[in-house]
């Protein structure tokens, strides 16, 4: 194992994320302020508690699952999109460095950031919101899986997007909807059953109701059917990457 | 000797069916500065790629000091150092940063007296802490030479390393190589002055159309190919050379005052004794003379003329 390299590149991917961190902490921080107080706040003192939670505090698992998915998949794709762009890859690619070196130190890397995004914004949240953590070991646990699995993703998305449209596209066009329609914002008891079934299909479900469940000891599906996918999805992201590597797919020529 | 690079039947066709190599064969020979010549997209750079990892051959093999270049991937690529034909960087990186981070990337250990070495042989040292976006083109080829020097290579591979360099520079970098050489790197570099290699190369070879035509000793070579010319300048003009003269194939200037006479240095009989009497004979003087032997490049260009 080459450990060195590994540091190498998790160390120089956090210091390109350093010498930007206003952006990065500031944008997602005042947005989801907003959130709050638009749906905390605004609306959601309109709105009756549900299973004794109050609205602004049942949305805080979800506002941090977006964050951290939306954040995990559009670092690690630029991460490695960009050198692929640049044509800086070529050191990658002929160092003595294993795939799976290369995939610890830029997804490692794209999932610190994240998660120390999902731990700014859940502090964030408590000025508030009174936040209550049930059982603080799996919600890191659910944060630290989801923002691998996530990061893993972006990496593939950057390995696949020629271009920077595609690159863009995935975050916005997929994951957003998904975050939105997986009961990030409501619970989704609330929607009619067929809606419900169809829901089913959507991952962020399991993630949020997981994710939720550490906070509140609510969940849309039992926890059990949430770690489980999770660990599902971890692992098939892992094996993509690992066919990508493999085959040297858009890697070389 | 065992070779230190070993290519056997090294072919390849890239996904839009263009076939860039064919066949290759070619050993290294351990400490030398082997000169890979041959036009544009005759497949130097997709040969150098090949044996670094960075493009996937369609058939064959490549051993680096007895390691497989796929199975033994780590081994054989921790002994090679690559400058690429593209200015590939990380713009907004320093080039401390950027020549620390291409050590890291080979496993070994920090060593800043190391890299302020590199970078002072390579007259970097005083932009050191300057982004690369900042530097010029000339300037960004040697942070290049500075990343694959970093890691303490023992064999180089240098794609057009002087393309963009001034005259300057090129001396001093040619001098790093030198040193190089002399540390017992082995060093394979690619060129389209060929001035160059023929001062620096120990070997070369040609590569036209994906085929190595020709693997050759330099001295070799030109001893071998090297063809001399004669250059007469005439006292007077002359309309054209007299029938007389017709054997000997001389040239006459557009401006008809000097004659060229081109001659074998490898047989026993030049012609220029015959060639001086029969010229003083047909009356035609000459006021001064100069022998030239042709260069690597004519060389070159007569072999890849051929091939065509
Ligand atoms: N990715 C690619 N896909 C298809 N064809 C390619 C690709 N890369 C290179 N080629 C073709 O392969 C041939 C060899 O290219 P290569 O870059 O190896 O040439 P070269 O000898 O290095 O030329 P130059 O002196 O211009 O650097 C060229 O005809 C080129 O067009
Ligand atoms: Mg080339």
């Amino acid at each position: 194992m080459n450990y060195r390299a590994v540091m190498t590149i998790y160390g120089s991917e956090m210091a390109r994320w350093r010498r930007t961190i206003m952006q990065s902490v500031i944008s997602p921080v005042l947005s989801t302020s907003l959130y709050f107080v638009v749906f905390g706040s605004a609306i959601g003192s309109r709105i009756t508690d549900i299973e004794g939670v109050s609205y602004g505090a049942f949305i805080v698992p979800g506002l941090i699952m977006l964050t951290l998915l939306t954040q995990s998949t559009m670092n690690a794709s630029f991460g490695i999109y960009f050198p692929r762009f640049v044509g800086t890859i070529f050191e990658i690619l002929s160092a003595p460095v294993s795939a799976f070196e290369i995939v610890l130190g830029y997804v490692g890397a794209a999932a610190t950031k994240s998660v120390v995004l999902g731990l700014i914004i859940l502090a964030t949240a408590g000025l508030f919101v009174p936040l209550r953590i049930a059982h603080p070991v799996w919600m890191l646990a659910f944060l630290l899986m989801t923002a691998a699995t996530f990061s893993l993703f972006g990496f593939i998305i950057g390995l696949w997007a020629d271009s920077f449209e595609k690159l863009q596209v995935i975050p916005l066009l997929i994951l957003t909807p998904l975050t939105f329609l997986g009961g990030s914002f409501y619970s989704i008891s609330v929607l009619p059953p067929a809606w419900q079934t169809i829901t089913l299909f959507n991952p962020v479900v399991y993630l949020v109701s997981g994710f939720r469940w550490s906070f509140y000891d609510i969940a849309d599906v039992s926890v059990g059917v949430s770690l489980a996918m999770t660990l599902f999805f971890l692992v098939a992201c892992l094996a993509i990457v690992w066919w990508m590597f493999r085959t040297g797919y858009r890697l070389k020529k | 000797m065992q070779p230190v690079i070993s290519i056997k039947n090294l072919s390849k066709t890239y996904a839009s069916g263009f076939q860039a190599l064919k066949s290759v064969d070619l050993d290294i020979r351990p400490g030398e500065i082997f000169a890979l010549l041959g036009p544009n997209g005759a497949g130097k750079t997709t040969l150098i790629n090949i044996v670094c990892g960075i493009v996937n051959a369609s058939t064959g093999t490549v051993t680096i000091d007895g390691h497989d270049h796929i199975r033994d991937y780590r081994a054989a690529r921790a002994l090679i150092g690559l400058v690429p034909q593209e200015l590939h960087t990380d713009a907004f990186e320093t080039v401390w940063a950027t020549t620390s981070l291409s050590r890291g990337l080979f496993g070994k250990p920090r060593s800043p007296a190391y890299i302020e070495k590199v970078l002072k042989e390579l007259s970097l040292f005083d932009k050191k802490d300057s982004q690369i976006i900042t530097l010029s083109g000339g300037m960004k080829r040697r942070v290049l030479i500075a990343k694959a020097l970093s890691h303490e290579p023992r064999i180089l591979f240098l794609d057009e390393p002087t393309a963009g360099v001034d005259v300057e520079l090129r001396k001093d970098m040619w001098d790093v190589v030198r040193a190089l050489r002399a540390a017992g790197v082995t060093i394979i570099l690619t060129t389209h002055y060929i001035e160059e290699a023929e001062q620096m190369a120990d070997r070369v070879g040609v590569i036209n159309n994906g085929e190595l035509i020709l693997v050759e000793e330099k001295a070799e070579l030109m001893r071998k190919l090297g063809r001399k010319q004669l250059t007469l300048q005439l006292q007077g003009r002359i309309e054209r050379v007299p029938e007389k003269l017709a054997l000997y194939r001389l040239e006459l200037s557009p401006e008809g005052n000097a004659l060229t006479y081109t001659y074998d240095t490898r047989s026993e009989r030049t012609g220029i004794t015959t060639l001086l009497r029969d010229l003083g004979e047909a009356g035609i003087r000459f006021s001064d003379l100069q022998t030239k032997q042709s260069s690597l490049e004519e060389i070159f260009v007569s072999l890849v003329k051929e091939g065509a």
